[in-house]
C-alpha cells in the first residue's frame, strides 16, 4: 500500500524525520519496502501560462510558445503535442536541474532561443505520463512554485501490510499506528453530517444481512457533468498509485484511502427498481467495471436491481450502472460486508481489488456514516449537487461483536519470558484504542471496532510485545533435559555419501523436482506422470518419477558449455504415483561424460565407461559395510544401452540401475552416447548392518589359479558366485585376473582366468585338500555354465 | 728394507687416483691379497736373521694398517660419490600435477544446508523429515490457516488435480512430528518447498529450514537467544540482530529477524515466533501446559549472504563453472 507522508501528516504529525518515521513504522511491524521522495527538485520549475502558441519555422514537429511566468513572459520552444495558448503548464527555467538531473540552460532549438522547458508529469518525477506536457488547472497563478501548488515534496511511503492488519488499509490506519508509537496527537476522524438538501431517497433492501450487516446509501442530484477534480486530490490520488477517473471515483477512492472504507458510486438514472443485497444465483452473469463478464452463484454476494446483478458487493462494480461524463444524480454506497462473505471471492473471479482486499480482512463496521458524510461534502464541493437524507439498513446482531478478552499478568510473562510492568500494560493497551478493565489476575480488554484481529489472549500479548519492543525482550538461554537423539548405524547418513561422490571426481546438482513431461518420457519410457494444475510452464509440469531427466539436461547444459568432462550426482526425492497415494522415492544419481580423468600428463586420456562407473556405485554401496549382500545382473533400463545395462539388485530386491545412455536419447539429448549413468534407490542402497566380528585366522592361505573357456555370453559374475560358495567354507575369495577374446580363441567363447584363494580356519590346508578344491570348483564351472579348462 | 718405503709411497698415489670402486680393490688385491706385495714381504721375513725379523715384522704390519686404512676412507669417498651420483639421477620435477581423479564438490544450497543442520544438532535438535506433496490440512488449516483466510494469498501454491499440492513450507513436517511423537519436542525440519512463482528474485522451488521447540515455558525471550546464536555461529562472527513485528498464521507473536550487514544495512534473514495456540490444539497439545517457538530460514538466502551469491537462478542452474567455486567439499 502506497502512501504521501504528507497526507499521513496531517493526520499526526510527529517531529521526527522521514527516515526515523519509516523505521519506526517497520519496528511497529508495517514494513516500508519503499520511501520514494516525490519532487524533491522542483526549486525552479514554476507555473506558466501559454499566451500564444506559433509553428516553429524549421521543424514539424515543435512550436514556439510566449509564456507568461509572473509578470514576466519567455519564449520556450515546445514539442508537446498537447500545448495550446491558454493552457497552465509546469515550466522549468535555465539553470533548474530535472529529477533526471539534466540541468537546463538557455539553448537554440533549431535555430530558435528557448528560454526555458514545459515539462511533462514523466520529466517532473511525477508519475508515468509522458505524452504530453503537465496540465495544470486554470486558476493556478502563473509565476507560483509547481512545489508549493503540488505540496511538494512528498515521499511516497510503501508498506507492505500484514494480512492481519486490516485496519492499517488508509492513511487513518496508519496514523493511528504513528500516534501509538511516537505518542503524537492523532486529527480527529469524526466527520460532520452533511444537511439533507432534498428528500430524496433511493429504495435498498438486503436480504442477506448476515453478510452485509449494515448498507447506507445516499442520493445525490444535479451534479455538474463538467466537474474536473481539482489538483490537489488528483496528486494525492498519484502518489498512492490511483489515477483520477472521474470525480464520483475519485472521490470515493480518495476516501477509501483516507479511511479504508470502500465506498461506490451508481448512475441513478440507470438503476431500475429497488437496489438489493442478496446472494447471487446460479445462473446469473454481468459484466464487470473492467468488461469482464462474472458468472455469479449463492456464495457470492451481488448488489442487484431489477435487471439482475449490478454488481460484485465488496470486490467491483458492474458495467451497467457505472457513472459516466454524462452522470447527474448518483447513489453513494457505504457498506460493511464481512470478512467471511469477501474472502476468497475475488480471488474466484481473479481480482484482487481495493475493495476487496479491505473487506476481507474487515473494516471498521462503525465507518459507513462517517466515510460517505465525507464523500459527500467532497463531492459535492467539487460538482455541487443536491444530496439527500442517508438511507440505513443495519442488522445489529449480525455485526462484528467485541468481546472483552482476559490477559493474564502470568501468562504475559511466561510466553515473552519478561514481566512487563503493569502500568505498561495498561498504557500500551489503552493507546492502542482498546478499553481496559483491571482485574486480579490481569486484564479484561476490549479491543476497538476497527481491530478485526484481537480475540484471544495471545492476540493482545502480541500487541504488548510490539510496542513494548522486541528490543526489550532479554535473551534467555532454554534451560532444560535434552533427549540423546537417535543414531542410526544402519543407515548410511546422505552426507557421507555425498563425500564419497565428491571424492570421486563429481559435483553434486540439485534440478527442479518437476521435469517437462515430454524429457521425461524419453527417459523412463512411460507415461502416467504427476501433473501440476498449475505448473509455471510446460518444462516444469509434471513431478519427476527420476532423477536422470534433469541430471541429463544439466550434463547436456554443460556439454554445450564447451565443458568436455562433466561429473554429476543428486539425491532427491522422485514420485511415483497415483496422486491419491503418492510415494516419493529418495534417490542416488549419476551421471558422467567424458575422459574418466581430468587431462593430465601421467595418464592417457581415456573415456569414462560403464566399469568406471560401476567402481563409483560400488564404492558408494560399499559405505553399507554389507556390499557382499549386492550384485549386478544384466538388465534393461529406457534410458540405457540394451548390451551395456545393469540391474543392482540386493537379494531379489532391486535397488536401481547402472549403464551406458541408449544411443537413440544420446540424440535426443544432443550428447555423446557414451555418456554413462546410474540411479539408485537411497533407502535400499545404504541400508547397512552393524559390523559382526569373526575370528581370524593364523594358517597360511593357498591361492590356485584355473583359466577356463566359456561361452560369451555367460556372466563372470554369475560364476564367481557359484565358486564362493562352495562347500567347506574353504573359498575366501574369487579373483578375476582376466577376461579374453579374439586371436587365439575359439570364436562365442571367452577365457576366464580365476584365481581361488583358499584357507582354513583351524589348520593348513594339504595339497590333496587344496586339489580337491580346485577339481570341485572346474566341475562347478563345467556342469552349471559348460566351462571347460584353457589348455 | 728400501722396498717397503716404495711400496707405501706407491700405494698412496695409487690410491689416491683409483677413480671407481673397482680400480680401488684392483689396487687393494695388489697390495693386501694372498699374493700381495705387503703380504710377499711378510713372507721373506724368514730370510732376515731372527734378531731383527720382530722390527721388521712390526714395520711391515705398520705399513699394512696405514694402506688398508687409506683404502677405506677412499672406498667411502667413493661410494658416497656413487650414491650422490645414482640420487641426482632419479630427481623428478615436483611441480608436475600428481596423479589421478579430481575433487568434486557439494552444492552450496546442501553445504549451507548441512552447516545450519550441523549447528542445531549439535544444540540436540532432532532433523525431521515429510512428504512434499502435501495435503491442505497439514500445509494450511493446521498451521492456522483456514481456507479462504488472506495469508493464502501469501503462499502461491501448486496444486494437483486431486486438491494435493507441493508444500509450500517445511512446516507441516512440524504437525506430523508432534501429531507422531507429540512433545516436548526440539527439531528442525529441513527441505525443498515451492511457491508458483518465477522471476529475477523468485524460483518456484527452493529449500527452507524450520525449527520448533515446545515444553513447558518456552518463552521468546528464548527464542530471541537461540537464533542470536544460530545466526553467530552460522556466520562465525558476532552479530547485530533486530526482532520486527510481523505476522505468520501459525506463530504469535511473530517477528521477522534482520541482520545488521558489514555495510550497516539490515538484511531479512528469518521468520519466526511464539507457536500459535491454535497449532497446538490442532495437534492435540494443551496450549496452557505447553508453550514453544517455531522458526523458519532460506536456505538460498543464507547461502546467498554466506558466499557471496547475487542471482538466485544461478543456483539451479547447475553450470560447473558455478558448482566448481564451491568444490572440494
Amino acid at each position: 500500500m502506497k502512501i504521501s507522508e504528507k497526507w499521513l501528516r496531517r493526520w499526526v504529525d510527529p517531529d521526527v524525520p522521514t527516515e526515523a518515521l519509516v523505521e519506526r513504522l517497520t519496528l511497529a511491524g508495517l514494513e516500508v519496502d519503499s520511501a520514494e521522495p516525490v519532487g524533491a527538485a522542483l526549486d525552479g520549475v514554476i507555473v506558466g501560462e501559454v499566451l500564444e502558441v506559433s509553428r516553429h519555422p524549421d521543424a514539424d514537429r515543435l512550436t514556439v510558445c510566449r509564456v507568461a511566468a509572473g509578470g514576466e513572459e519567455r519564449q520556450v520552444v515546445c514539442g508537446a503535442p498537447n500545448v495550446r495558448s491558454g493552457m497552465r503548464s509546469a515550466l522549468a527555467v535555465p539553470g533548474t536541474v530535472l529529477p533526471n538531473g539534466v540541468k537546463l540552460r538557455k539553448a537554440k532549438l533549431r535555430g530558435v532561443a528557448s528560454e526555458g522547458m514545459l515539462c511533462s508529469v514523466a520529466e517532473l518525477g511525477l508519475g508515468e505520463e509522458a505524452d504530453g506536457i503537465m496540465e495544470l488547472p486554470g486558476d493556478a497563478t502563473p509565476g507560483t512554485s509547481l512545489a508549493e501548488l503540488l505540496d511538494l515534496p512528498d515521499t511516497v511511503i510503501d508498506i507492505d501490510l500484514t494480512p492481519n492488519r486490516g485496519d492499517c488499509f488508509s492513511v487513518l490506519g496508519v496514523a493511528r499506528e504513528v500516534a501509538t508509537f511516537t505518542g503524537a496527537p492523532l486529527a480527529d476522524s469524526s466527520r460532520e453530517p452533511v444537511a439533507d438538501a432534498t428528500d430524496d431517497v433511493y429504495p435498498i433492501e438486503v436480504s442477506a444481512p448476515d453478510r452485509c450487516p449494515r448498507f447506507i446509501g445516499r442520493v445525490v442530484k444535479g451534479i455538474d457533468a463538467h466537474a474536473r477534480t481539482p489538483l490537489w486530490m488528483q496528486e494525492r490520488l498519484r502518489r498512492c498509485g490511483l489515477r483520477s477517473i472521474h470525480p464520483v471515483v475519485d472521490v470515493t477512492n480518495y476516501v477509501l484511502l483516507e479511511y479504508g472504507q470502500p465506498l461506490h458510486g451508481y448512475d441513478l438514472s440507470l438503476l431500475s427498481g429497488a437496489l438489493q443485497v442478496r446472494n447471487g444465483r446460479s445462473g446469473e452473469s454481468f459484466e464487470l467495471l473492467d468488461g469482464r463478464i462474472a458468472q455469479v452463484d449463492d456464495e457470492v454476494l451481488v448488489i442487484a436491481d431489477d435487471s439482475g446483478p449490478i454488481g460484485l458487493a465488496g470486490i467491483m462494480g458492474g458495467a451497467s450502472t457505472a457513472v459516466t461524463d454524462n452522470t447527474a444524480d448518483v447513489l453513494l454506497e457505504g457498506a460493511f460486508f464481512t470478512p467471511a462473505a469477501i474472502a476468497g471471492r475475488a480471488r474466484r473471479f481473479g481480482l484482487h481489488t481495493d475493495a476487496s482486499m479491505r473487506f476481507e480482512r474487515g473494516v471498521d463496521p462503525e465507518g459507513q456514516r462517517r466515510a460517505i458524510e465525507y464523500a459527500t461534502r467532497l463531492l459535492t464541493t467539487i460538482a455541487g449537487g443536491s444530496p439527500g437524507p442517508l438511507t440505513e439498513r443495519v442488522e445489529e446482531s449480525d455485526l462484528p461483536q467485541r468481546t472483552p478478552v482476559n490477559l493474564r499478568r502470568s501468562r504475559l510473562a511466561r510466553v515473552l519470558g519478561v514481566s512487563v510492568p503493569d502500568e505498561d500494560v495498561k498504557g500500551i493497551l489503552e493507546r492502542l484504542g482498546m478499553t481496559v478493565a483491571v482485574a486480579d489476575d490481569g486484564w479484561r480488554v476490549t479491543p476497538p471496532s476497527f481491530r478485526f484481529d484481537l480475540a484471544i489472549e495471545e492476540d493482545l500479548i502480541e500487541e504488548i510485545a510490539r510496542v513494548y519492543g522486541y528490543d526489550e525482550i532479554p535473551e534467555i538461554r532454554a534451560r532444560g533435559a535434552v533427549a540423546l537423539p537417535a543414531v542410526t548405524e544402519t543407515r548410511v547418513d546422505r552426507e557421507r555419501v555425498r563425500s564419497l561422490m565428491v571424492d570421486r571426481g563429481y559435483h553434486e546438482a540439485i534440478t527442479y523436482s518437476f521435469v517437462d513431461p515430454g524429457r521425461q518420457r524419453d527417459v523412463l519410457g512411460q507415461e502416467g506422470e504427476i501433473a501440476l494444475s498449475n505448473p509455471i510452464s510446460h518444462e516444469l509440469s509434471v513431478m519427476r518419477a527420476s532423477l536422470l531427466p534433469g541430471l541429463l539436461e544439466a550434463l547436456a547444459r554443460n556439454l554445450s558449455r564447451q565443458r568436455e568432462r562433466v561429473r554429476l550426482f543428486e539425491i532427491g526425492v522422485c514420485f511415483a504415483g497415483p496422486e491419491s497415494r503418492v510415494e516419493e522415492i529418495l534417490r542416488l544419481s549419476a551421471v558422467a561424460a567424458g575422459p574418466v580423468l581430468p587431462e593430465q600428463w601421467a595418464e592417457a586420456v581415456r573415456s569414462a565407461d560403464f566399469f568406471d562407473i560401476k567402481s563409483d556405485l560400488q564404492a558408494a554401496l560399499a559405505l553399507g559395510g554389507n556390499a557382499g549382500d549386492i550384485h549386478v545382473q544384466p538388465g534393461s533400463h529406457p534410458a540405457m544401452h540394451p548390451g551395456q545395462c545393469g540391474q543392482v539388485m540386493r537379494g531379489d530386491k532391486t535397488l536401481g540401475h547402472l549403464g551406458r545412455v541408449h544411443p537413440v536419447l544420446a540424440g535426443k539429448l544432443d550428447v555423446p552416447d557414451t555418456v554413462v549413468l546410474f540411479e539408485v534407490d537411497f533407502e535400499g542402497a545404504f541400508a547397512g548392518k552393524v559390523p559382526a566380528s569373526s575370528p581370524i585366522s593364523r594358517f597360511p592361505s593357498v591361492r590356485r589359479d584355473i583359466a577356463v573357456l566359456v561361452a560369451q555370453e555367460v556372466p563372470v559374475g554369475t560364476m564367481t558366485q557359484a565358486l564362493a560358495s562352495l562347500p567347506g567354507e574353504m573359498v575366501k575369495a574369487v579373483r578375476v585376473f582376466d577376461v579374453y577374446r579374439g586371436k587365439g580363441i575359439e570364436a562365442g567363447l571367452k577365457s576366464v582366468a580365476l584365481g581361488l584363494i583358499l584357507q582354513e580356519s583351524s589348520r593348513t590346508l594339504t595339497d590333496d585338500e587344496t586339489d580337491a578344491v580346485v577339481r570341485s570348483a572346474v566341475q562347478i564351472l563345467k556342469s552349471r555354465f559348460g566351462a571347460r579348462l584353457r589348455d | 728394507m728400501l722396498d717397503l718405503e716404495e711400496i707405501e709411497s706407491r700405494a698412496r698415489e695409487d690410491i689416491a687416483g683409483a677413480a671407481d670402486l673397482e680400480s680401488l680393490d684392483r689396487v687393494r688385491v695388489r697390495l693386501l691379497g694372498k699374493k700381495g706385495e705387503l703380504t710377499g714381504l711378510l713372507k721373506t721375513l724368514g730370510q732376515l736373521p731372527a734378531e731383527e725379523r720382530p722390527a721388521a715384522g712390526q714395520r711391515i704390519n705398520a705399513a699394512k694398517r696405514v694402506v688398508a686404512d687409506a683404502i677405506n676412507r677412499r672406498r667411502e669417498d667413493l661410494q658416497a660419490v656413487a650414491l650422490e651420483n645414482e640420487l641426482a639421477s632419479e630427481s623428478l620435477d615436483v611441480t608436475l600435477a600428481g596423479r589421478g581423479q579430481s575433487q568434486g564438490g557439494r552444492h552450496p544450497v546442501i553445504r549451507v544446508l548441512e552447516r545450519i543442520e550441523t549447528i542445531f544438532r549439535n544444540a540436540g535438535f532432532e532433523v525431521r523429515e515429510g512428504p512434499e506433496i502435501e495435503d491442505d490440512f497439514h500445509n494450511f488449516t493446521a498451521l492456522n490457516i483456514p481456507e479462504n483466510h488472506p495469508a493464502r494469498a501469501m503462499h502461491d501454491t501448486f496444486y494437483f488435480p486431486g486438491g494435493h499440492l507441493l508444500r509450500t513450507h517445511t512446516s507441516p513436517v512440524q504437525i506430523r512430528a508432534m501429531k507422531k511423537d507429540g512433545v516436548p519436542i526440539r527439531m528442525i525440519s529441513p527441505g525443498r518447498v515451492y511457491r508458483c512463482d518465477s522471476d529475477q528474485t523468485h524460483t518456484p522451488m527452493f529449500h527452507q529450514v524450520e525449527g520448533l521447540v515446545i515444553d513447558r515455558d518456552v518463552s521468546f525471550a528464548n527464542l530471541k537467544a537461540v537464533l542470536h546464536e544460530f545466526v553467530e555461529q552460522f556466520f562465525e562472527q558476532r552479530a547485530t540482530l533486530r526482532f520486527r513485528p510481523s505476522y505468520f498464521p501459525f506463530t504469535e507473536p511473530s517477528a521477522e529477524v534482520d541482520v545488521l550487514s558489514d555495510q550497516g544495512q539490515w538484511l531479512e534473514i528469518l521468520g519466526c515466533g511464539m507457536v500459535h495456540p491454535n497449532v497446538l490444539r490442532n495437534v492435540g497439545v494443551d496450549p496452557e501446559r505447553y508453550t514453544g517457538y517455531a522458526f523458519g530460514m532460506g536456505v538460498e538466502r543464507l547461502a546467498m549472504l554466506r558466499y557471496g551469491v547475487r542471482d538466485l537462478r544461478t543456483f539451479f542452474d547447475n553450470d560447473l563453472a558455478f558448482l566448481e567455486q564451491f568444490g572440494g567439499r
